[in-house]
Protein backbone atom coordinates (compact mmCIF):
# COMPACT_ATOMS: atom_id res chain seq x y z
CA UNK A 1 0.00 0.00 0.00
CA UNK A 2 2.52 2.60 1.42
CA UNK A 3 6.23 2.34 0.26
CA UNK A 4 8.79 5.00 1.51
CA UNK A 5 11.89 4.41 -1.02
CA UNK A 6 15.31 5.66 0.53
CA UNK A 7 13.72 9.05 1.38
CA UNK A 8 16.63 11.49 2.58
CA UNK A 9 15.75 14.79 3.91
CA UNK A 10 18.53 17.85 4.63
CA UNK A 11 17.87 21.10 5.85
CA UNK A 12 20.33 24.07 5.78
CA UNK A 13 21.03 26.05 9.16
CA UNK A 14 22.75 28.89 10.01
CA UNK A 15 25.70 26.27 11.85
CA UNK A 16 24.98 23.92 8.33
CA UNK A 17 23.69 21.77 6.89
CA UNK A 18 21.67 19.06 8.98
CA UNK A 19 21.00 15.59 8.24
CA UNK A 20 17.20 14.83 9.27
CA UNK A 21 16.69 11.70 7.61
CA UNK A 22 18.97 9.56 5.67
CA UNK A 23 17.78 6.22 3.46
CA UNK A 24 14.92 6.15 4.90
CA UNK A 25 12.60 3.42 3.83
CA UNK A 26 9.54 1.26 4.98
CA UNK A 27 6.35 -0.72 3.46
CA UNK A 28 2.76 -0.24 5.14
CA UNK A 29 0.84 -3.24 3.83
CA UNK A 30 -3.19 -2.42 3.31
CA UNK A 31 -4.69 -3.04 6.18
CA UNK A 32 -1.69 -3.18 9.03
CA UNK A 33 -0.73 -0.67 12.14
CA UNK A 34 2.27 0.35 11.97
CA UNK A 35 4.29 2.35 14.13
CA UNK A 36 7.12 4.15 13.98
CA UNK A 37 9.27 5.35 17.02
CA UNK A 38 12.58 7.49 17.65
CA UNK A 39 13.78 10.08 19.63
CA UNK A 40 13.45 13.53 19.81
CA UNK A 41 15.35 15.03 16.84
CA UNK A 42 15.08 11.65 14.83
CA UNK A 43 12.95 13.02 11.79
CA UNK A 44 9.85 11.63 12.79
CA UNK A 45 7.92 14.70 12.46
CA UNK A 46 9.67 15.34 8.74
CA UNK A 47 8.95 11.88 7.60
CA UNK A 48 5.31 12.50 8.38
CA UNK A 49 5.12 15.98 6.28
CA UNK A 50 6.91 14.24 3.41
CA UNK A 51 4.51 11.10 3.29
CA UNK A 52 1.70 13.78 3.68
CA UNK A 53 2.87 15.90 1.01
CA UNK A 54 3.54 18.98 2.69
CA UNK A 55 7.53 18.97 2.36
CA UNK A 56 9.30 18.83 -0.50
CA UNK A 57 12.42 19.01 -2.07
CA UNK A 58 13.70 15.63 -0.17
CA UNK A 59 15.35 12.30 -2.29
CA UNK A 60 13.75 9.35 -2.60
CA UNK A 61 9.99 8.24 -3.54
CA UNK A 62 6.63 7.98 -1.32
CA UNK A 63 4.56 5.34 -3.27
CA UNK A 64 1.14 4.73 -2.99
CA UNK A 65 -0.27 1.28 -3.94
CA UNK A 66 2.88 1.42 -6.70
CA UNK A 67 1.96 4.73 -7.91
CA UNK A 68 5.12 7.86 -6.72
CA UNK A 69 3.25 10.81 -5.17
CA UNK A 70 4.10 14.12 -4.91
CA UNK A 71 2.85 17.18 -2.96
CA UNK A 72 -0.92 16.22 -1.00
CA UNK A 73 -2.37 13.30 -1.77
CA UNK A 74 -6.51 12.59 -1.55
CA UNK A 75 -5.32 8.68 -0.81
CA UNK A 76 -3.51 9.74 2.45
CA UNK A 77 -5.02 11.59 5.38
CA UNK A 78 -3.17 13.05 7.96
CA UNK A 79 -3.88 13.44 11.94
CA UNK A 80 -1.91 16.32 13.29
CA UNK A 81 -0.12 16.61 16.86
CA UNK A 82 -1.19 19.95 17.28
CA UNK A 83 -4.90 21.08 17.90
CA UNK A 84 -6.35 21.24 14.93
CA UNK A 85 -10.37 21.53 14.67
CA UNK A 86 -11.47 24.26 13.55
CA UNK A 87 -13.10 26.06 16.36
CA UNK A 88 -15.47 28.37 14.42
CA UNK A 89 -17.44 24.46 13.48
CA UNK A 90 -19.48 22.05 15.65
CA UNK A 91 -17.83 18.80 16.10
CA UNK A 92 -20.43 17.11 13.35
CA UNK A 93 -19.48 20.44 11.01
CA UNK A 94 -15.93 19.98 11.52
CA UNK A 95 -16.22 15.84 10.52
CA UNK A 96 -18.11 17.04 7.76
CA UNK A 97 -15.39 19.49 6.46
CA UNK A 98 -13.84 17.87 3.81
CA UNK A 99 -17.22 16.48 2.49
CA UNK A 100 -17.97 19.88 2.25
CA UNK A 101 -15.12 21.24 0.12
CA UNK A 102 -15.58 18.68 -2.43
CA UNK A 103 -18.79 18.89 -2.94
CA UNK A 104 -21.08 16.11 -0.88
CA UNK A 105 -24.80 17.42 -0.35
CA UNK A 106 -25.15 18.30 2.92
CA UNK A 107 -28.20 15.82 3.87
CA UNK A 108 -25.32 13.18 2.90
CA UNK A 109 -22.09 14.37 4.24
CA UNK A 110 -23.60 15.43 7.75
CA UNK A 111 -25.08 11.86 7.74
CA UNK A 112 -21.43 10.31 7.51
CA UNK A 113 -20.38 12.91 9.95
CA UNK A 114 -22.77 11.80 12.36
CA UNK A 115 -21.62 8.11 11.58
CA UNK A 116 -17.82 8.85 11.83
CA UNK A 117 -18.46 10.46 15.31
CA UNK A 118 -20.42 7.51 16.59
CA UNK A 119 -17.49 5.53 15.65
CA UNK A 120 -14.94 7.54 17.40
CA UNK A 121 -17.53 7.47 20.82
CA UNK A 122 -18.70 11.05 19.97
CA UNK A 123 -22.26 10.44 20.29
CA UNK A 124 -24.01 13.84 21.66
CA UNK A 125 -21.24 15.68 20.95
CA UNK A 126 -22.28 16.58 17.74
CA UNK A 127 -23.52 20.36 18.02
CA UNK A 128 -20.81 21.09 20.66
CA UNK A 129 -17.88 23.39 19.73
CA UNK A 130 -14.66 22.40 20.14
CA UNK A 131 -13.81 24.55 23.29
CA UNK A 132 -16.29 22.31 25.01
CA UNK A 133 -14.45 19.51 24.47
CA UNK A 134 -11.59 17.51 26.01
CA UNK A 135 -7.68 17.41 24.68
CA UNK A 136 -9.12 13.82 23.76
CA UNK A 137 -11.84 14.32 22.40
CA UNK A 138 -10.96 17.40 19.90
CA UNK A 139 -8.37 14.71 18.93
CA UNK A 140 -11.16 12.20 18.22
CA UNK A 141 -12.71 14.72 16.46
CA UNK A 142 -9.95 15.28 14.04
CA UNK A 143 -9.61 11.70 13.39
CA UNK A 144 -12.91 11.31 12.77
CA UNK A 145 -12.36 14.21 10.10
CA UNK A 146 -9.65 12.70 8.29
CA UNK A 147 -11.72 9.05 8.37
CA UNK A 148 -14.34 11.62 6.39
CA UNK A 149 -13.04 11.27 2.86
CA UNK A 150 -12.04 7.83 2.99
CA UNK A 151 -8.50 7.78 2.73
CA UNK A 152 -6.59 4.98 1.76
CA UNK A 153 -3.59 5.71 4.35
CA UNK A 154 -4.39 7.06 8.25
CA UNK A 155 -1.35 8.69 8.74
CA UNK A 156 -0.80 10.51 12.74
CA UNK A 157 1.65 12.26 13.83
CA UNK A 158 1.62 11.68 17.89
CA UNK A 159 -2.38 12.30 17.94
CA UNK A 160 -2.52 11.81 21.66
CA UNK A 161 1.35 13.51 22.50
CA UNK A 162 -0.55 16.07 24.64
CA UNK A 163 -2.81 13.91 26.63
CA UNK A 164 -1.63 11.76 29.97
CA UNK A 165 -0.91 8.07 30.06
CA UNK A 166 -4.27 7.46 30.96
CA UNK A 167 -6.38 9.03 29.01
CA UNK A 168 -4.10 7.83 25.73
CA UNK A 169 -4.53 3.93 26.94
CA UNK A 170 -8.01 4.41 26.57
CA UNK A 171 -7.98 6.62 23.50
CA UNK A 172 -5.81 3.58 22.50
CA UNK A 173 -8.95 1.42 22.80
CA UNK A 174 -10.61 3.43 20.41
CA UNK A 175 -7.79 3.25 17.38
CA UNK A 176 -8.10 -0.31 18.16
CA UNK A 177 -11.76 -0.59 17.30
CA UNK A 178 -11.65 2.06 14.66
CA UNK A 179 -8.32 -0.15 12.69
CA UNK A 180 -10.64 -3.26 13.44
CA UNK A 181 -13.98 -1.98 11.96
CA UNK A 182 -12.11 -0.28 9.00
CA UNK A 183 -9.69 -2.10 8.75
CA UNK A 184 -7.88 0.66 7.82
CA UNK A 185 -4.58 1.46 6.73
CA UNK A 186 -2.17 3.17 9.91
CA UNK A 187 0.93 4.53 10.12
CA UNK A 188 1.43 6.07 13.93
CA UNK A 189 4.08 8.26 14.39
CA UNK A 190 5.02 8.26 18.16
CA UNK A 191 7.37 8.54 20.76
CA UNK A 192 5.74 6.50 23.58
CA UNK A 193 7.05 2.82 23.39
CA UNK A 194 3.69 1.16 25.22
CA UNK A 195 1.30 3.53 23.02
CA UNK A 196 2.92 2.17 19.70
CA UNK A 197 3.12 -1.96 21.22
CA UNK A 198 -0.53 -1.95 22.09
CA UNK A 199 -1.57 -0.84 18.95
CA UNK A 200 0.52 -1.44 15.80
CA UNK A 201 1.33 -4.87 14.31
CA UNK A 202 4.86 -3.71 13.41
CA UNK A 203 7.10 -1.29 15.15
CA UNK A 204 9.78 0.58 13.22
CA UNK A 205 12.49 1.95 15.37
CA UNK A 206 14.36 4.98 13.67
CA UNK A 207 17.73 6.26 15.15
CA UNK A 208 18.77 9.78 16.59
CA UNK A 209 19.79 12.93 13.55
CA UNK A 210 19.79 11.85 11.03
CA UNK A 211 17.09 9.43 11.64
CA UNK A 212 17.79 5.76 9.98
CA UNK A 213 15.31 2.44 10.31
CA UNK A 214 17.31 0.81 12.91
CA UNK A 215 15.31 -1.94 13.71
CA UNK A 216 12.04 -3.50 12.75
CA UNK A 217 10.19 -5.02 15.65
CA UNK A 218 7.02 -7.42 14.71
CA UNK A 219 4.34 -7.05 17.18
CA UNK A 220 2.93 -10.53 17.25
CA UNK A 221 0.27 -9.90 20.14
CA UNK A 222 -3.03 -11.46 19.47
CA UNK A 223 -5.98 -8.96 18.31
CA UNK A 224 -8.38 -8.17 19.15
CA UNK A 225 -6.77 -6.17 21.33
CA UNK A 226 -7.04 -3.91 24.21
CA UNK A 227 -5.18 -1.81 26.81
CA UNK A 228 -5.69 -4.92 29.01
CA UNK A 229 -3.22 -5.93 26.98
CA UNK A 230 -0.76 -3.70 28.52
CA UNK A 231 -0.16 -6.15 32.25
CA UNK A 232 0.83 -8.96 29.85
CA UNK A 233 4.21 -10.73 30.51
CA UNK A 234 4.59 -10.58 26.46
CA UNK A 235 3.25 -6.57 26.26
CA UNK A 236 6.51 -6.19 28.63
CA UNK A 237 9.01 -8.29 26.76
CA UNK A 238 8.08 -5.78 23.44
CA UNK A 239 8.50 -2.94 25.25
CA UNK A 240 11.78 -3.77 26.40
CA UNK A 241 13.16 -5.01 23.36
CA UNK A 242 11.98 -1.73 21.86
CA UNK A 243 13.51 0.42 24.55
CA UNK A 244 16.85 -1.68 24.59
CA UNK A 245 16.81 -0.28 21.02
CA UNK A 246 15.54 3.18 21.98
CA UNK A 247 17.60 3.82 24.48
CA UNK A 248 21.44 4.56 23.03
CA UNK A 249 19.33 6.68 20.98
CA UNK A 250 17.77 8.48 23.37
CA UNK A 251 20.86 9.21 24.99
CA UNK A 252 22.66 10.58 22.36
CA UNK A 253 19.33 13.24 21.68
CA UNK A 254 19.69 14.47 25.24
CA UNK A 255 23.57 14.66 24.86
CA UNK A 256 23.46 16.68 21.60
CA UNK A 257 20.64 19.00 23.30
CA UNK A 258 22.85 19.40 26.60
CA UNK A 259 26.15 20.10 24.08
CA UNK A 260 23.57 22.66 22.33
CA UNK A 261 22.25 24.53 25.64
CA UNK A 262 26.22 24.90 26.98
CA UNK A 263 27.39 26.13 23.63
CA UNK A 264 24.57 28.84 23.88
CA UNK A 265 25.69 29.52 27.31
CA UNK B 1 -29.76 34.31 37.59
CA UNK B 2 -27.53 33.31 34.58
CA UNK B 3 -23.57 34.88 34.44
CA UNK B 4 -24.77 37.60 31.92
CA UNK B 5 -27.36 38.88 33.92
CA UNK B 6 -25.57 38.95 37.19
CA UNK B 7 -22.67 40.73 35.10
CA UNK B 8 -25.35 43.55 33.76
CA UNK B 9 -26.61 43.52 37.09
CA UNK B 10 -23.09 44.38 38.69
CA UNK B 11 -22.11 46.75 36.00
CA UNK B 12 -25.53 48.65 36.29
CA UNK B 13 -24.98 49.08 40.24
CA UNK B 14 -21.55 50.28 39.63
CA UNK B 15 -22.83 52.72 37.45
CA UNK B 16 -25.43 53.89 40.15
CA UNK B 17 -23.06 54.29 42.73
CA UNK B 18 -20.93 56.21 40.87
CA UNK B 19 -23.52 58.50 40.21
CA UNK B 20 -24.52 58.86 43.53
CA UNK B 21 -20.87 59.48 44.59
CA UNK B 22 -20.86 62.18 42.00
CA UNK B 23 -24.27 63.50 42.71
CA UNK B 24 -22.78 64.00 46.33
CA UNK B 25 -19.66 66.12 45.68
CA UNK B 26 -21.51 68.10 43.82
CA UNK B 27 -24.67 68.85 46.06
CA UNK B 28 -22.05 68.96 48.89
CA UNK B 29 -20.61 71.77 47.48
CA UNK B 30 -17.05 70.03 46.99
CA UNK B 31 -17.05 70.65 43.09
CA UNK B 32 -19.55 73.87 41.43
CA UNK B 33 -21.94 72.57 39.17
CA UNK B 34 -20.76 74.54 36.43
CA UNK B 35 -17.73 71.91 35.98
CA UNK B 36 -19.78 69.00 36.81
CA UNK B 37 -23.49 68.26 36.31
CA UNK B 38 -25.42 66.94 38.96
CA UNK B 39 -26.70 63.49 37.46
CA UNK B 40 -30.11 64.10 38.84
CA UNK B 41 -30.07 67.04 36.32
CA UNK B 42 -29.70 64.91 33.63
CA UNK B 43 -33.10 63.53 32.89
CA UNK B 44 -34.39 67.04 32.64
CA UNK B 45 -31.46 68.47 30.32
CA UNK B 46 -32.58 65.49 27.97
CA UNK B 47 -36.28 66.32 27.92
CA UNK B 48 -34.86 69.72 26.50
CA UNK B 49 -32.18 68.55 24.22
CA UNK B 50 -35.36 66.30 22.96
CA UNK B 51 -37.62 69.22 22.62
CA UNK B 52 -34.82 71.41 20.65
CA UNK B 53 -34.55 68.41 18.31
CA UNK B 54 -30.86 67.71 19.46
CA UNK B 55 -31.11 63.85 19.84
CA UNK B 56 -32.65 61.88 16.83
CA UNK B 57 -30.86 63.50 13.96
CA UNK B 58 -27.18 64.58 15.74
CA UNK B 59 -27.20 61.12 17.16
CA UNK B 60 -27.77 59.44 13.51
CA UNK B 61 -25.67 61.92 11.73
CA UNK B 62 -22.81 60.63 13.93
CA UNK B 63 -23.68 57.13 14.05
CA UNK B 64 -23.81 57.57 9.94
CA UNK B 65 -21.10 59.15 9.49
CA UNK B 66 -19.09 56.34 12.48
CA UNK B 67 -20.94 53.95 10.25
CA UNK B 68 -19.60 55.29 7.13
CA UNK B 69 -15.79 55.71 8.25
CA UNK B 70 -15.48 52.26 10.20
CA UNK B 71 -16.86 50.35 7.04
CA UNK B 72 -14.21 52.55 4.87
CA UNK B 73 -11.75 51.73 7.27
CA UNK B 74 -13.04 47.83 6.97
CA UNK B 75 -13.37 47.35 3.31
CA UNK B 76 -9.38 49.59 2.85
CA UNK B 77 -7.88 48.08 5.89
CA UNK B 78 -8.66 44.37 5.96
CA UNK B 79 -7.17 43.71 2.29
CA UNK B 80 -4.24 46.22 2.99
CA UNK B 81 -3.62 43.93 6.08
CA UNK B 82 -4.20 40.92 4.42
CA UNK B 83 -1.38 41.58 1.79
CA UNK B 84 0.77 42.76 4.51
CA UNK B 85 0.30 39.23 5.54
CA UNK B 86 0.71 37.13 2.36
CA UNK B 87 3.85 39.16 0.93
CA UNK B 88 5.96 39.22 4.21
CA UNK B 89 8.53 41.25 2.78
CA UNK B 90 5.95 44.04 2.18
CA UNK B 91 4.93 43.10 5.86
CA UNK B 92 8.34 43.41 7.18
CA UNK B 93 9.20 46.78 5.06
CA UNK B 94 5.76 48.57 6.23
CA UNK B 95 4.32 47.66 9.31
CA UNK B 96 6.80 49.84 11.55
CA UNK B 97 5.77 52.83 9.27
CA UNK B 98 2.07 52.31 9.94
CA UNK B 99 2.46 51.51 13.22
CA UNK B 100 4.20 54.92 13.89
CA UNK B 101 1.49 56.65 12.00
CA UNK B 102 -0.94 55.06 14.15
CA UNK B 103 0.43 57.42 16.71
CA UNK B 104 0.30 60.61 14.66
CA UNK B 105 -2.52 62.61 15.92
CA UNK B 106 -4.43 63.00 12.16
CA UNK B 107 -7.21 65.64 13.38
CA UNK B 108 -4.48 68.30 13.84
CA UNK B 109 -4.45 68.09 9.89
CA UNK B 110 -8.03 69.30 9.83
CA UNK B 111 -7.34 72.64 8.04
CA UNK B 112 -5.52 70.99 5.10
CA UNK B 113 -8.98 68.47 4.72
CA UNK B 114 -11.10 71.62 5.24
CA UNK B 115 -9.58 72.97 1.90
CA UNK B 116 -9.86 69.64 0.50
CA UNK B 117 -13.29 68.80 1.29
CA UNK B 118 -14.93 71.97 2.75
CA UNK B 119 -17.07 72.19 5.71
CA UNK B 120 -18.87 68.75 4.76
CA UNK B 121 -19.27 65.53 5.86
CA UNK B 122 -16.40 64.19 3.38
CA UNK B 123 -14.09 66.33 6.04
CA UNK B 124 -15.30 64.63 9.10
CA UNK B 125 -15.69 61.02 7.75
CA UNK B 126 -11.96 61.16 6.03
CA UNK B 127 -10.52 62.47 9.39
CA UNK B 128 -12.31 59.83 11.17
CA UNK B 129 -11.69 57.06 8.33
CA UNK B 130 -7.84 58.24 8.82
CA UNK B 131 -8.10 57.06 12.25
CA UNK B 132 -9.56 54.60 11.69
CA UNK B 133 -8.16 52.65 9.15
CA UNK B 134 -3.99 52.05 10.61
CA UNK B 135 -5.58 50.01 13.70
CA UNK B 136 -7.85 47.53 11.02
CA UNK B 137 -4.63 47.26 8.93
CA UNK B 138 -2.41 46.09 11.72
CA UNK B 139 -4.86 43.95 13.99
CA UNK B 140 -5.73 42.39 10.71
CA UNK B 141 -2.06 41.22 9.54
CA UNK B 142 -1.69 40.24 13.17
CA UNK B 143 -4.90 38.35 13.04
CA UNK B 144 -3.78 36.39 9.85
CA UNK B 145 -0.37 35.79 11.33
CA UNK B 146 -1.55 34.11 14.52
CA UNK B 147 -3.77 31.52 12.70
CA UNK B 148 -2.17 28.18 13.63
CA UNK B 149 -0.23 26.73 11.41
CA UNK B 150 -1.26 22.91 11.49
CA UNK B 151 -5.00 24.71 10.32
CA UNK B 152 -3.59 25.72 7.16
CA UNK B 153 -1.61 21.99 6.75
CA UNK B 154 -4.73 20.55 7.33
CA UNK B 155 -6.77 22.35 4.40
CA UNK B 156 -3.27 21.68 2.44
CA UNK B 157 -3.74 17.91 3.24
CA UNK B 158 -7.22 18.03 1.69
CA UNK B 159 -5.96 19.84 -1.18
CA UNK B 160 -7.81 22.80 -0.50
CA UNK B 161 -6.86 26.14 -3.30
CA UNK B 162 -4.99 28.39 -2.23
CA UNK B 163 -8.47 30.58 -2.59
CA UNK B 164 -10.23 28.36 -0.47
CA UNK B 165 -7.39 28.08 1.93
CA UNK B 166 -7.90 31.65 2.99
CA UNK B 167 -12.21 31.67 2.40
CA UNK B 168 -12.24 28.49 4.06
CA UNK B 169 -9.69 28.56 6.55
CA UNK B 170 -7.22 31.70 7.07
CA UNK B 171 -10.34 34.01 7.55
CA UNK B 172 -12.27 32.63 10.06
CA UNK B 173 -9.58 31.71 12.06
CA UNK B 174 -8.56 35.48 11.60
CA UNK B 175 -12.15 36.89 12.36
CA UNK B 176 -11.64 37.61 16.45
CA UNK B 177 -8.59 39.36 15.26
CA UNK B 178 -10.04 41.34 12.84
CA UNK B 179 -12.78 42.38 15.09
CA UNK B 180 -10.56 43.42 17.64
CA UNK B 181 -9.09 46.32 14.50
CA UNK B 182 -12.71 47.22 14.22
CA UNK B 183 -13.98 47.57 17.73
CA UNK B 184 -10.36 49.94 17.89
CA UNK B 185 -11.20 51.73 14.50
CA UNK B 186 -14.91 52.44 15.58
CA UNK B 187 -13.84 53.70 18.81
CA UNK B 188 -10.82 55.92 16.80
CA UNK B 189 -13.36 57.27 14.39
CA UNK B 190 -15.89 58.37 16.88
CA UNK B 191 -13.54 60.09 18.86
CA UNK B 192 -12.12 61.99 15.78
CA UNK B 193 -15.34 62.48 14.19
CA UNK B 194 -16.92 63.94 17.35
CA UNK B 195 -13.60 66.06 17.81
CA UNK B 196 -13.97 67.24 14.11
CA UNK B 197 -17.97 68.22 14.85
CA UNK B 198 -17.05 69.87 18.31
CA UNK B 199 -13.90 71.95 16.72
CA UNK B 200 -15.93 73.01 12.94
CA UNK B 201 -19.33 73.51 14.72
CA UNK B 202 -20.96 71.09 12.22
CA UNK B 203 -22.82 67.44 12.21
CA UNK B 204 -24.00 65.44 14.75
CA UNK B 205 -23.29 65.09 18.52
CA UNK B 206 -20.06 66.90 18.78
CA UNK B 207 -21.70 70.07 17.53
CA UNK B 208 -24.42 69.72 19.88
CA UNK B 209 -21.43 69.75 23.03
CA UNK B 210 -19.79 72.34 21.76
CA UNK B 211 -23.23 74.53 21.06
CA UNK B 212 -24.03 73.47 24.93
CA UNK B 213 -20.81 74.42 26.11
CA UNK B 214 -20.64 78.05 24.40
CA UNK B 215 -24.33 78.23 26.05
CA UNK B 216 -23.08 77.22 29.51
CA UNK B 217 -25.90 74.67 29.77
CA UNK B 218 -23.01 72.49 31.98
CA UNK B 219 -26.08 69.92 32.06
CA UNK B 220 -26.82 70.07 28.64
CA UNK B 221 -23.20 68.99 27.52
CA UNK B 222 -22.90 66.02 29.56
CA UNK B 223 -26.34 64.62 28.22
CA UNK B 224 -24.99 65.32 24.72
CA UNK B 225 -21.78 63.31 26.20
CA UNK B 226 -24.10 60.22 27.49
CA UNK B 227 -25.58 60.08 23.88
CA UNK B 228 -22.36 59.94 22.39
CA UNK B 229 -21.83 56.80 24.95
CA UNK B 230 -24.71 55.52 23.70
CA UNK B 231 -23.45 55.84 19.43
CA UNK B 232 -20.57 54.26 20.92
CA UNK B 233 -22.38 51.55 22.49
CA UNK B 234 -25.03 50.55 19.86
CA UNK B 235 -22.31 50.65 17.83
CA UNK B 236 -20.20 47.79 19.65
CA UNK B 237 -23.04 45.81 20.38
CA UNK B 238 -23.60 45.71 16.43
CA UNK B 239 -20.04 44.40 16.00
CA UNK B 240 -20.41 42.13 18.06
CA UNK B 241 -23.69 40.05 16.64
CA UNK B 242 -21.82 40.65 13.39
CA UNK B 243 -18.86 38.51 14.71
CA UNK B 244 -21.04 35.97 16.15
CA UNK B 245 -22.83 35.57 13.33
CA UNK B 246 -19.48 35.25 11.31
CA UNK B 247 -17.58 33.14 13.33
CA UNK B 248 -19.98 31.40 16.26
CA UNK B 249 -16.73 30.59 18.58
Amino acid sequence: MLAVENITKRFATPEGTISALEGVALDVPKGRFVALIGPSGCGKSTLFNIIGGLVDDYAGRVLIDGHPIDGTHHDVGMVFQEESTFPWLTTVENVAFPLDVTGVPKAERLERARRLLALVGLEGFENRFPAELSGGMRQRTAIARTLAFEPKLLLMDEPFGALDEQTRLLLGDQVLRIHRELEQTTLLITHSITEAVQLADQVIVMTYRPGRVKRVVEIDLPRPRTSEIVSSPEFGRLVATIWNDLREEASLGMKDIELHARAGH
Amino acid sequence: MSRRTRAAVAGLIGVAAAALAVEAVVRLGWISPLIIAPPSSLPGAFGKLWVEGFVVQPFALTIGQAFAATSAAALAGIPCGYLLWRRPTLGTAYEPWIGAAFAAPTILLFPLFLVLFGRTYATTIFVGFLAAVIPVVLKTREAFLGVPRVLLDVGRSLRLSEAALVRRIAFPAAVPGIFTGLRLALIYALVNIIGMEFLIDFGGLGRIVSEMYFRYEIPGMYAAIFLIVAVSWTFLAALARLETWLRPR
